[in-house]
């Protein structure tokens, strides 16, 4: 499964029941495909940086997904592309890194505060790190019954990720 | 005759203890940048929107790269001006 995040801006002159049967059409889309709806965010009105098509706002939209199939991205692109209610698009595909990223978003460990990200991130990090540090050498010594100490520390990480979100420790299985 | 120690402030102290920079992502640990998040992005660019060299940011290649893509698409969906005056 390869994951994939669409972000598009719809013209938010249009009204919310047209902006948001918008926004659900392309969700069914992903859906109607076999791919599995990861995270559907709604970012809400925005200021746009520079103007597009006479507009200064739009509403931002979010939806990550997972698909093996490899002929939706070119008919959601073609599908946005044809769609004048879409002002801009934006398909990508995420690599672990981000959709742990997203992930963590998700449960709250990355704060939207400005200086509190990089601590945040920083935390992440030590804390993958540390599972990753831990795990190995309770794979290794299997056997071993003479290394007591690592395994609880194992333990306690795998309850911790469980308890965070599903979606995380689904997207760590793919990994592996 | 003035002794060495009050001739000490006549040149700038800062000369010769150059703080080393250093890339915040190989420190701080941090994997992804996102590009939805034009406040983070807003310190890799000048105040016309162009993206800071590495001379400047100290990052390493590899997150340089990153944080390129990250503003490229950031502009795209209009999060981070293209070009514009006084943005800081």
């Amino acid at each position: 499964m390869r994951h994939y995040e669409v972000t598009f801006i719809v013209d938010p002159v249009l009204s919310a029941d047209e902006i948001k049967s918008t926004a659900s059409v392309y969700q069914d889309m992903i859906t109607d495909e076999g791919a599995k709806i990861i995270h559907s965010d709604e970012m809400g009105l925005k200021q746009l940086a520079y103007t597009i098509n006479k507009r200064s706002s739009g509403i931002y939209y979010c939806v990550e997904y997972s698909t093996d199939s490899t002929e939706l991205n070119a008919k959601l692109e073609l599908a946005l592309r044809r769609d004048e209610r879409i002002m801009r698009f934006l398909v990508i595909h995420l690599d672990k890194y981000a959709i742990q990223y997203n992930a963590d978003k998700r449960s709250g460990k990355i704060g939207k505060a400005k200086r509190t990200i990089e601590k945040a991130k920083a935390a992440e990090a030590k804390a993958k790190a540390a599972k990753t540090k831990y795990v190995a050498p309770a794979s290794a010594s299997k056997g071993n019954s003479s290394k007591p100490a690592p395994k609880p520390k194992v333990e306690s990480v795998a309850a911790q990720s469980v308890a965070t979100a599903a979606t995380t420790t689904t997207a760590s299985a793919e990994e592996e | 005759m003035a002794s060495r120690d009050d001739i000490k402030f006549l040149s700038n102290p800062k000369i010769g203890n150059k703080k080393k920079k250093y890339c915040r992502f190989r420190k701080f640990g941090i994997k992804h940048i996102d590009y939805k998040d034009p406040d983070f992005l807003i310190q890799f660019i000048n105040e016309q929107g162009k993206i800071l060299p590495r001379r400047i940011t100290g990052n390493s290649l590899k997150y340089q790269r990153k944080v390129a893509v990250a503003v490229k698409r950031a502009r795209h969906l209009a999060f981070l001006p293209y070009v514009t005056d006084l943005l800081k």
